[in-house]
C-alpha cells in the first residue's frame, strides 16, 4: 500500500494542512500521511533574490522520499522561484513523485491587503490540486475554470475553480486507475 | 490530432535549464535541453524545434548569439528567444540584428513568458494549417498528375477530356521536359481505353532497324539475332494507346511504315507476310517544329497531316511561371518522401529564385533542381543556399561570347535589363553591380525604355 505524503517545510498553518489532506484524499483516492515536520528550507535560500529555490527543495524531497510514498506534496510559507522566473506559486515533476506549493503569494497580505482566511484556503486547494495533478500526468488545461489551467498571477488563481473538468478527470482516471475509482466513490458518498 | 510542439532549452547552468524545461513541460511541450552551444547546434541538426530558448552567456567558445546563428543556418525560420541575465542595450541590439525574434531578461514574469510562448506557437499552428491548406490547393490544380493553374494548361486539360475517348491521332508539341508523356497518359487514362494498355516508345533511342522491329515485331530468323518471333509495341498496344515520343527523329523508311499503319490500321512484322490488324490510338510527340521539318523536306507532309489531327502545344515552363511554386512544393513533398528526407517546406526566398530562373529544361529541370536541393538540404525547408547551383557562376561566363550582329547599344540595354532583373528592381544594387552611378543608370533606363 502506498500513501500520498504531505510534507510541511518548516512551520505551516494546521488548518491549511488539514484542508489539503481532505481535498487530496477526495480527488486522488490515496490515504494521506504527513512526513514528520522538517526544518525551514534554509539550504534553498538565494541571498541575491531573497527567495527559495523550488528546484533545490524538490531535489531534497526526492532524496528523503519514503519507500511507501506514491507522491509527496511539500507546503511552504516561503516565496519560491526558479532561475528563469520572478516567482512561482508551485512546481511539480510532470509524471513524477514530488511537488511543492508556496503559501506566500496566496495570502492577501502579500498584496498589501487585509488577511482573508477563506480566500487563502480556497487558493490553497486549487494550487494543491494543480501541482498534484501534474505528478499524475496532467498538463495545463485550456478550461479557465479547471484547477489545471495555468495561473501566472493571483487573479487567475481566483478565476479557476477547485473541481477538475471532465477532460482532466478522464485523464486522471486513466492515470490513477483503481484509487481514482475509490475517490470517486468517496465523493459520491458525500453528495 | 494535435501534435506536441518541441522546445529546446539551451543553458550551461543545469538548474536553470532543467527548471525552465520542467515549467514548460507542465504546459504540455516536449522539452529537450542542451548544456552548451555546441550541444544545441548538434541537437538542432538532428531535428527542428518550435522554439529555442538560448542563454546569451555561455562559456566554452560558443555564446548565445553564435549558437543562434548556427541554428539559423540549419533552420532559417527557427523561432529563437535569447535569454540574458541583465539587459544591456548593446547585446539586445546585437541579438535583434542577428535575427532573434525575442529577447528576455531573467528573471521574468511567468505571465510574460507564457504569453510569448503562446504567441509563437499560435503562429506555428497557423503556418501548419497553411501547409495543409496548400496541399489541398495543390490537389485542386492536379489533373492526372499534371499540376497547373495556367490558363493555357487548363484549356489543355479541358481539351484532353473532350478528346480522350476518340480514336483520332494526337500530336503533342512542346520543348523537352514540358511533360509530353504525362499529357499522353492523361489522354489515355481519361478515355474509354483506360483499362487497355498504354505503351510508350522513344523513337530517338533506337537505331532504325531496331526501332522497326520494336514497333512492328519480327518473325523468327528475319535477321541475325531474331531467334524467336517477337511481338511489336503496336501489337502490345492493341485496344489501347501507343505513345511515340520524338517522332521527328524517325527515318524516311519508318515514316512510310507509320503512314501505312495510320491509313490502313494494319502492318506486317519484320520478315513476316501475315497482315496484322490492330486497334491502336496513336499519340505522337515532338520537341522539334514538325511543320518546319516538312518545309525542309525532312518529314513527310502526308504523315504530318495524319498525325496532326488533334494538335496540343504544351507551353514551356517560362510561359507558365505561376505554376512554379505549386510544382516546386509538390516535388518537395514527393521527392523528400522518396529520399526519406525530413524536408517539408520551401522558403519564400528560394521560390523567388526559382521564379526568376529561365528553365530551358522546363518542368523536368525544375524537378531535378528540387531533387538536387533536397539531397544537400540540412534543414526542414529548402532555402536559397540549397539552390546556389542555379545561379550562374563566374567560371561559366568565361565561355560567353558576343552574339553576332549586335550593336553596342543593344548589348548595353541587355546588360542593364538583366542586371535590374537580377537585383529585383533594386536600382542602387544594380548601379553598384554595373559600376556606374545611379543617375547614369536612371538615364539609361529612360533612354532604352527598360521595364523595371
Ligand atoms: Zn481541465
Ligand atoms: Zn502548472
Amino acid at each position: 500500500m502506498t500513501f500520498l505524503y504531505l510534507a510541511p517545510q518548516g512551520a505551516v498553518d494546521d488548518e491549511v494542512l488539514t484542508i489539503i489532506e481532505t481535498c487530496l484524499w477526495a480527488n486522488f483516492g490515496y490515504e494521506i500521511r504527513q512526513l514528520g515536520s522538517s526544518a525551514e528550507p534554509e539550504y534553498a535560500f538565494d541571498l541575491r533574490r531573497r527567495q527559495y529555490s523550488s528546484t533545490l527543495i524538490l531535489r531534497q524531497l526526492v532524496v528523503k522520499c519514503p519507500p511507501d510514498a506514491a507522491r509527496i506534496l511539500a507546503v511552504t510559507e516561503k516565496d519560491l522561484f526558479i532561475p528563469m522566473l520572478s516567482f512561482i506559486f508551485g512546481q511539480a515533476q510532470l509524471n513524477g513523485t514530488v511537488a511543492i506549493i508556496s503559501l506566500a503569494r496566496l495570502r492577501q497580505e502579500f498584496y498589501g491587503l487585509p488577511s482573508n482566511r477563506m480566500l487563502l484556503l480556497a487558493r490553497v486547494v486549487k494550487e494543491a490540486l494543480h501541482e498534484m495533478g501534474h505528478t499524475f500526468g496532467l498538463i495545463h488545461c485550456p478550461e479557465r475554470t479547471c484547477p489545471m489551467s495555468l495561473s501566472t498571477n493571483i487573479h487567475q488563481v481566483d478565476t479557476k475553480g477547485s473541481e477538475f473538468c471532465a477532460g482532466c478527470r478522464a485523464l486522471l482516471r486513466e492515470n490513477i486507475g483503481a484509487t481514482y475509482e475509490q475517490a470517486a466513490n468517496i465523493m459520491r458518498a458525500e453528495d | 490530432m494535435k501534435t506536441r510542439w518541441e522546445i529546446l532549452v539551451v543553458d550551461d547552468e543545469e538548474v536553470m535549464r532543467e527548471s525552465l524545461a520542467a515549467w514548460l513541460r507542465e504546459d504540455g511541450y516536449d522539452v529537450n535541453t542542451a548544456s552548451s552551444g555546441r550541444d544545441a547546434i548538434e541537437k538542432a541538426r538532428q531535428k527542428d524545434y518550435a522554439i529555442y530558448f538560448i542563454d546569451l552567456k555561455m562559456p566554452g567558445g560558443i555564446d548565445g548569439i553564435e549558437t543562434m546563428m548556427e541554428v539559423r543556418k540549419v533552420h532559417p525560420e527557427a523561432s529563437i528567444i535569447i535569454i540574458t541575465a541583465y539587459a544591456t542595450v548593446d547585446t539586445a541590439i546585437t541579438a535583434m540584428k542577428e535575427g532573434a525574434q525575442e529577447y528576455i531578461v531573467k528573471p521574468c514574469n511567468p505571465e510574460e513568458i507564457s504569453l510569448l510562448v503562446n504567441r509563437i506557437i499560435k503562429i506555428k499552428n497557423l503556418q501548419r494549417e497553411n501547409t495543409i491548406l496548400r496541399k489541398k490547393l495543390t490537389k485542386q490544380y492536379c489533373f492526372h498528375d499534371i499540376i497547373s493553374k495556367n490558363p493555357k494548361m487548363l484549356e489543355i486539360f479541358q481539351l484532353i477530356q473532350e478528346i480522350a475517348s476518340l480514336r483520332s491521332t494526337v500530336l503533342l508539341q512542346g520543348e523537352s521536359g514540358t511533360g509530353k508523356e504525362l499529357i499522353a497518359r492523361a489522354i489515355h487514362f481519361s478515355g474509354d481505353r483506360a483499362e487497355q494498355p498504354f505503351i510508350g516508345v522513344s523513337c530517338a533511342a533506337l537505331a532504325e532497324t531496331l526501332l522497326e522491329s520494336e514497333l512492328f515485331g519480327h518473325e523468327k530468323g528475319s535477321f541475325t539475332g531474331a531467334v524467336t518471333q517477337k511481338k511489336g509495341k503496336f501489337e502490345m498496344a492493341d485496344g489501347g494507346t501507343i505513345f511515340l515520343d520524338e517522332i521527328g527523329d524517325i527515318s524516311p523508311k519508318l515514316q512510310m511504315d507509320l503512314l501505312r499503319v495510320l491509313q490502313e490500321r494494319c502492318f506486317y512484322r519484320v520478315g513476316g507476310s501475315e497482315e496484322i490488324k490492330v486497334d491502336v490510338r496513336i499519340i505522337a510527340a515532338t520537341n522539334v517544329d514538325l511543320q518546319q521539318a516538312v518545309l525542309d523536306g525532312k518529314f513527310r507532309d502526308d504523315l504530318f497531316y495524319r498525325l496532326n489531327v488533334i494538335n496540343i502545344r504544351i507551353p514551356p515552363l517560362r510561359d507558365r511561371r505561376e505554376d512554379i511554386p505549386v510544382l516546386a512544393r509538390s516535388f518537395v513533398e514527393r521527392i523528400a518522401h522518396e529520399l526519406g528526407k525530413e524536408v517539408s517546406d520551401i522558403s519564400e526566398g528560394s521560390l523567388k529564385l526559382l521564379l526568376d530562373h529561365n528553365w530551358p529544361g522546363n518542368v523536368r529541370e525544375l524537378e531535378n533542381a528540387v531533387e538536387r536541393a533536397i539531397v544537400t538540404c540540412r534543414g526542414r525547408a529548402l532555402t536559397e543556399e540549397d539552390f546556389t547551383f542555379l545561379t550562374p557562376r563566374v567560371e561559366a561566363n568565361r565561355g560567353w561570347s558576343v552574339p553576332a550582329n549586335v550593336t553596342l547599344q543593344e548589348l548595353e540595354k541587355e546588360v542593364i535589363a538583366a542586371t535590374i532583373q537580377r537585383t529585383h528592381g533594386n536600382i542602387k544594387e544594380a548601379a553598384a553591380a554595373l559600376g556606374i552611378d545611379r543617375s547614369t543608370l536612371y538615364e539609361r533606363i529612360k533612354k532604352f525604355e527598360i521595364p523595371r
